[in-house]
């Protein structure tokens, strides 16, 4: 089992991303410059951190989308490599067009800092199994930018067809019909605002987070 | 020669920092202002002498990296 998290200039979750993993698997996970250009052929699970990759530039997410490392990271996602990103993750997953939507400046025009209760809409995913009968978990959110649009076609097939993992209870930021985090259509590849890396020990103030990459982790 | 492109937020997409900006234009007595939505102007400076090519390469530029077509729409105007 071998976890890598890419860093990008401006990443601010890499270490949470890094420390979850190390938790989780008991083993180091890689580290991957951005400016390095392939993703190592025996990784089997990759975490696109949060932060503000290449300074939200233009959009965020827009830069790091294209950039060498998610290039390749894209190709081997398409070939069935699991991908979680959060957050600026997320943003950056979408700018890839790996998931559908696009993330807008949150309705209230406000960043949104706090601990974040969420809804489990579908626990049968390699992402979400391990929650067992829980239902709903809190993990942290703090964002501007996240508020997920996408026509409404495109929402009624992720609801249709599972792909909605997550709902806000209690809508932080303006998204559509509350959605916190999709998967794509293969279930591979997942992108959430919420942070999971940051509940993953008692002193974040809880440890909900953990059966996220349990969960991942264990399908590998 | 030049490229100008303008981006905005395709009609219907929720648009926050327009409707605050229509807002504060009411408060400051321009109540004609009825709605307002923000984007962007990227103006790029460009090599070669053909605007039908220029226009092409940007809206491909547009298509690729500047406009997000999911929530944006793109207008390209090339300037000698």
């Amino acid at each position: 089992m071998k976890t890598a998290v890419i860093t990008f200039p401006a990443s601010n979750c890499d270490r949470d991303a890094r420390m979850a993993l190390e938790k989780v698997t008991g083993r180091p996970a890689q580290m991957i410059w951005h400016r390095e250009s392939e993703i190592p052929s025996d990784v089997d699970f990759v975490v696109i951190p949060g932060g503000f990759s290449y300074g939200d530039y233009l959009r965020c997410g827009a830069m790091a989308a294209r950039s060498p490392i998610v290039k390749d990271l894209v190709e081997k996602a398409n070939k069935g490599l699991p991908v979680a990103g959060f957050c600026n993750g997320f943003q950056i997953l979408t700018e890839t067009g790996l998931l559908p939507g696009a993330l807008l400046m949150n309705q209230g025009l406000n960043f949104v800092c706090k601990p974040q209760k969420l809804r489990i809409t579908n626990g049968n995913t390699r992402f979400t199994s391990g929650y067992g009968s829980t239902q709903e978990v809190v993990y942290p959110i703090a964002h501007h930018e996240g508020n997920y649009y996408a026509d409404d076609a495109t929402l009624n097939k992720l609801e249709k067809e599972g792909r909605v993992l997550f709902k806000y209870v209690g809508n932080p930021n303006g998204s559509a019909r509350d959605i916190a985090g999709i998967c794509n259509k293969a279930g591979n590849v997942f992108g959430m605002m919420p942070h999971p890396e940051r509940a993953v020990d008692p002193l974040h103030g809880g440890t909900d987070g953990l059966n996220f990459f349990k969960s991942i982790i264990e399908s590998i | 020669m030049k490229a100008i492109v303008q981006i905005g937020l395709k009609p219907g997409v929720l648009d926050p920092q327009g409707r605050a900006i229509a807002r504060s234009l009411s408060d400051l007595g321009f109540e004609e202002v009825t709605a307002a939505r923000q984007g962007k102007v990227i103006e790029l400076d460009l090599t070669g002498e053909d605007a039908g090519t220029a226009e092409q390469r940007v809206t491909e530029m547009c298509e690729k990296l500047l406009a997000n077509t999911v929530i944006e729409s793109y207008s390209v105007k090339i300037e000698s």
